[in-house]
């Protein structure tokens, strides 16, 4: 209310000197004065507050802002470390395990193998044995098989010369020829 | 009574007394008021803004961190690490021309940047503060700062002349600049604005025609919004510029 009052007053008053004196308002030194004090009383009162409170208040936000962001990222560089090793001890237990794995099935693999190898070899032994067995068997029925031949060529041969002679040859004789045609 | 006002561009520049009948030596003005206002619209923003002091930030602390940042890093980057002592100077006087020429804006408001003795205390406190800072540091060893380096002696002179012209000139150009940027733009809306009251009455074809001015008005206010930020802008990295002068005295 004071204010419209004085701004009406004012309005009128200077309008009125000023176009009385013709001097243009920002030139008009007679106000110099009191604009350079109420100046330095609102600027000295303006850089006291913002040099006392507000820039140190504001500079403490952003500094603690910044710690607790830096703090933060601290923290999640910790954590991704404590992760990054929690994954490599589970990659290291499933890698023993897979080892682990491998070792004992190659081991009884390997006995399996062992196994069936020494099982095979005495079936092999045995029946190389039964072989050499039927084997000298053989051999033997045909050594008998060859003696009996001679003694049959023999008693042929005699019957033969009987017939043909009618005589009956000496045996020696005999059984020295078949020897010799045998041999021949 | 209100046509006159129209018309006269001028008359929103003049001080008037808002308590007694004649502006004396410490009268309080229209003047003191907006500088009052100004004052107060920055505590509200840098001080009740950042009340809370809340780690994430409402709108106001955040417009406040974000003042607080832009005056930091225009200092920094102007006038080294060591210019960071006069940061809550340039951050004052930056935030002072930034609401003036904001409040400014206003209808009915008054600006308190567009009065040159204002701008030219502003200057005049930079440039002092630069000479006694500079001094104080580094004793004569400031004069070097008219004497740049690696000139030949036939040239010397001349480029010390040149140099204390331009030191000179440095408060002069500093407040003239923000003064005529702010009294023209305002005198240049208020003319606009005369036009259109004055084509409305003038009859139906002009009152239709008023658009255009209204229109021009419309677009002058946004391009006096860059200018008002750009204004302080340039205040505060020249302030920095010259303040760094004073830090590193040889070129």
């Amino acid at each position: 209310m004071a204010d419209e009052k004085g701004q009406t007053a004012g309005t009128q008053v200077p309008g009125g000197a000023a176009h009385e004196g013709g001097a243009f308002p920002p030139f008009d030194s007679t106000t110099f004065s009191s604009q350079l004090v109420w100046l330095a009383i609102t600027f000295g009162a303006l850089y006291y507050l913002m040099s006392k409170v507000a820039l140190p208040r504001v500079a403490n936000i952003l500094e603690t802002r910044q710690a607790r962001i830096s703090g933060d990222l601290d923290a999640a560089t910790a954590m991704q470390g404590k992760a990054t090793e929690a994954g490599a001890a589970y990659e290291k237990t499933l890698a023993d395990a897979k080892a682990r794995a491998q070792a004992t099935a190659q081991q009884t693999r390997d006995k399996l193998a062992a196994d069936a190898d020494a099982k095979r070899k005495a079936l092999e032994a045995e029946l190389n044995t039964k072989l050499e067995a039927a084997e000298a068997q053989v051999s033997a029925m045909k050594a008998q098989a060859m003696t009996n031949v001679g003694s049959i060529a023999a008693e042929a041969a005699s019957a033969i010369v009987a017939q043909i002679t009618g005589k009956t040859p000496d045996a020696a004789q005999i059984s020295a020829a078949v020897a010799a045609t045998k041999n021949g | 009574m209100a046509a006159e006002n129209a018309i006269d561009p001028i008359h929103q520049f003049q001080i008037n007394p808002l308590f007694s009948d004649h502006v004396g030596a410490v009268t309080f003005t229209n003047a003191s008021l907006f500088m009052v206002i100004v004052v107060g619209l920055i505590s509200l923003l840098m001080i009740v803004g950042t009340s809370s002091k809340s780690l994430v930030p409402g709108r106001l602390q955040s417009a406040a961190e974000m003042a607080y940042e832009f005056v930091a890093s225009t200092v920094r980057s102007s006038a080294g690490h060591e210019g960071m002592r006069f940061f809550p100077f340039v951050f004052s006087l930056f935030m002072f021309v930034l609401f003036s020429n904001l409040v400014g804006l206003i209808p009915y408001t008054f600006t308190v940047t567009s009065q040159i003795i204002v701008t030219f205390a502003f200057a005049a406190l930079v440039i002092g503060t630069v000479i006694v800072y500079g001094v104080m540091r580094h004793g004569s060893h400031f004069l070097h700062l008219f004497v740049p380096s690696g000139v030949s002696p036939v040239l010397m002179p001349f480029i010390v002349l040149i140099e204390v012209i331009s030191f000179i000139s440095r408060p002069i150009s500093l407040s003239v600049r923000l003064f005529a940027n702010m009294l023209a733009g305002h005198i240049t809306l208020k003319v606009f604005g005369g036009f259109v009251t004055l084509m409305l009455g003038a009859g139906a074809l002009t009152g239709i025609a008023s658009i255009l001015p209204l229109a021009a008005i419309v677009l002058l206010t946004a391009f006096e919004l860059l200018v008002a930020f750009l204004q302080a802008y340039v205040f505060a990295i020249l302030t920095c510029v010259y303040l760094n002068d004073a830090i590193h005295p040889g070129h």
